[in-house]
């Protein structure tokens, strides 16, 4: 039996969209997983050093134990907002002559290996060894290592057993920064109340069953909660949010274009993915803190042009990479209704361009920063304006990926392709080597000029080169058909 | 008029579909039947120019559907649950869809009341996205949706299929009462045999992209089609 699940993870893992995804982005993946994991595995063996060195008076095993309680209260915050417990995976299998016993301890047995619980591991394991190498007693530190294990394990199943009730993640949340809070107003020393409770397991490593009985306990509770769960109508359903119609008339205004404008607010609204990148864009508007503030580059103007382009390219930039594709799901329907395709194209030029303007006003504070980098904020927004917004455009007639827009929004790279590495070159590396070119050989403002002539060009020539784009996603109509209708 | 002139697809070797000519005059209302992989949403696609034929053309009322998209404008169809907007309610679906087929918004409701008892009170007001209805009720927003802005041409693939009894019946009495003043042309594909001859005055038979049958129909139609599928 076992066997069989451990094949349908197999081939699940390994069918998924994730490795029928081009090179590049598997690469990058790849990259950020690995990031992650040695960003910890850093922690963990360097941990020690770095305690030992920033505070020489005391033992960094008391001043890791110290902090436990917190980083098991963020732990279970964490998890509330963003695990899931894998049950919609058991659906198929519940009218296979399989024993529910058995599916729900599949199910709880598969979240146990969760990245969730992992990747802690890589920080406290290499953390354990070299304390046993710097003369810890081994079973103390292996006993605290156990309770550690055993905790996040409970974590694990005590998220689920609250289960996205939001009255448990409230009282959990109160508890952590009321405990904070209590520190810092010096009411009670939970730091030192922390530190002392592993302290002792360290000292009598046997009292870590206390974890395993915790552990015990919670798996039991949750199993047998999930078992009488097990039903469509309960764990195994998908939630439906009730549908809310906001008055978006006064887009009406817009003539032809405001059905697919009004269709895109929607879109961008109501799919987790498309809100994610609305949001982001607001994110982005602070890229330029990073930049301004740092005298590194005061000395480096491009690098400054690549910062101001995010500030107001926020949105063109995540959400025009992916035109047509978020139309995907429904492009069939759109071919067949008698439009201009021009139109259709416009209206996404239209939400790409309110949107930089909008973003640009809310700009307006980096004056602080001086008159030159509000400047070089104001040319790159009139580039993403005028150039970056039909580049987008035309840059999209290469997308042949599909997005499915009930996938969840954070870290999705689905429509992800080639396509998406290439358009950086044009869209940022060109204007920062113009800017270059001209604040270097030409001095002044010429460098502002120049990439807000660019921009200024687009916008001039905008007619024409729409015509231009618009043919070109005609004559890719076919293909984009075929490529959006394939399951991603 | 329809006019589907010695179309063929072929992907690699294999060919999927070969019509060498049909005529569909204006007012008839015409069944595709056939099994799966039959060629019938082929077809279909080929005709909304969704897929593009390796030979032949179709003309759809004197318009070449694959070098003018004039005949869009007359012409309404419902393929599959791909043609709705998930996120969208059906009522705000029908909006996109009459603002693309020119409809106002006074129009909209005059002809929504029309399909009052064919929606059975499940489809509008009902503050639930498209994505979220049950396949019978999508299927019902997109067939709705199909015959908005008064089209010449209205195409259905398995129209029948998952909806309940009772819809079942109301749609085959709109289907009839479409053609009544033989004005529009009806496309309809279906499995189900009953259905589509009560409704078609007219029956091609698909079989693995060749037309095996056409058909006008009569009294016999149903015995006939059924004995040729009882392999």
């Amino acid at each position: 039996m076992i066997s069989h699940f451990l094949k349908l993870e197999w081939k699940q893992f390994f069918r998924s969209s994730h490795w029928q995804k081009g090179v590049a982005v598997k690469i990058l993946m790849a990259f950020f997983a690995l990031y992650f994991i040695v960003a910890f595995l850093a922690l963990g063996i360097g941990g020690y050093f770095i305690l030992k060195k920033m505070f020489p008076e005391s033992d960094p095993l008391e001043l890791v134990n110290s902090y436990l309680v917190y980083a098991i209260l963020a732990d279970l915050i964490i998890r509330y907002l963003m695990q899931k417990l894998p049950v919609m995976n058991i659906k198929p299998l519940l009218i296979l002559p399989i024993k529910k016993s058995k599916l729900v301890h599949y199910v709880l047995a598969k979240s146990s290996f969760s990245a969730f619980n992992i990747f802690g591991l890589f920080f406290y394991i290499p953390f354990a060894v070299v304390l046993i190498n710097k003369g810890y007693n081994t079973t103390g530190v292996l006993g605290w290592l156990f309770l550690i294990i055993t905790l996040i394990q409970s974590a694990n199943f005590l998220n689920f057993l609250i289960n996205k009730n939001t009255k448990a993640f409230t009282v959990i949340s109160v508890i952590l920064l009321s405990l904070i809070a209590a520190q810092t107003f010096n009411i009670y020393n939970v730091t030192a109340f922390g530190g002392q409770l592993f302290n002792a397991i360290y000292s009598a490593p046997t009292y870590a069953i206390f974890g395993l009985l915790i552990l015990v306990l919670l798996y039991n509770l949750t199993y047998k909660q999930l078992l009488n769960q097990v039903y469509l109508d309960q764990a195994v359903s998908q939630k439906v949010i009730e549908a809310k119609s906001a008055d978006l008339s006064f887009v009406d205004k817009l003539g032809d274009v405001a059905p697919f404008i009004k269709n895109d607010m929607r879109l961008i609204w109501r799919n987790k993915r498309t809100k994610t990148v609305f949001l982001m864009s607001f994110l982005f508007l602070f890229y330029g803190l990073i930049f301004f503030t740092q005298e590194t580059y005061k000395n480096m103007p491009p690098m400054l042009m690549f910062a101001s382009l995010f500030v107001t390219g926020g949105f063109a930039l995540n959400y025009g990479q992916f035109i047509p594709a978020w139309d995907s799901a429904h492009f069939k329907m759109l071919m067949s209704q008698g439009f201009k395709y021009r139109k259709f194209l416009e209206s996404k030029w239209i939400l790409m361009v309110v949107m930089t303007t909008l973003l640009y006003l809310l700009s307006f504070p980096y004056l602080y920063f001086g008159i030159d980098i509000f400047l070089m904020i104001t040319a790159g927004a009139i580039f993403n304006v005028g150039f970056n917004s039909l580049f987008l455009l035309y840059a999209g007639s290469f997308n042949r990926k599909r997005i499915d827009l009930n996938k969840s929004g954070f870290g999705n790279t689905q429509g992800t392709s080639a396509t998406q590495f290439i358009i950086i070159i044009p869209l940022m590396l060109f204007p920062m080597l113009v800017f270059w070119i001209f604040n270097k050989f030409v001095g002044g403002v010429s460098g502002f000029i120049a990439v807000a002539s660019i921009g200024v060009l687009g916008l001039v020539l905008k007619s024409y080169l729409m015509k231009f784009i618009e043919k070109k996603y005609i004559k890719d109509k076919y293909i984009m058909i075929n490529a959006f209708g394939k399951e991603a | 008029m329809i006019t589907i002139d010695t179309i063929s697809k072929k992907y690699g070797t294999t060919e999927v579909l070969n019509v060498p000519s049909i005529e569909i005059p204006t007012g008839q209302s015409f069944g595709l039947v056939g099994n799966n992989g039959a060629g019938k949403t082929t077809l279909f696609n080929i005709l909304l120019d969704l897929i593009r034929p390796t030979t032949g053309a179709i003309i759809n009322h004197d318009i070449q559907v694959n070098s003018s998209e004039d005949w869009k404008q007359f012409t309404g169809s419902f393929i599959d649950e791909s043609f709705l907007i998930g996120y969208l309610t059906a009522e705000e679906y029908f909006d996109f869809i009459a603002d693309l087929r020119g409809m106002e918004k006074t129009e909209v409701t005059t002809f929504l009341a029309k399909f009052d008892e064919f929606f059975n009170d499940e489809i509008i007001g009902k503050k639930k996205y498209l994505r979220d209805l049950s396949k019978g009720n999508q299927k019902k927003a997109g067939i709705v949706a199909a015959m908005m802005g008064n089209p010449q041409v209205v195409i259905l693939d398995e129209p029948f299929a998952n909806l309940d009894p009772t819809t079942q019946i109301r749609l085959k009495k709109i289907i009839k009462e479409l053609t009544e003043n033989r004005e529009v042309t009806v496309l309809i594909s279906s499995h189900d045999l009953t259905h589509v001859t009560e409704v078609c005055e007219r029956i091609v038979v698909l079989d693995k992209g060749n037309v095996v049958k056409d058909i006008i129909t009569s009294k016999e139609t149903l015995q006939e089609l059924e004995s040729y599928f009882a392999v």
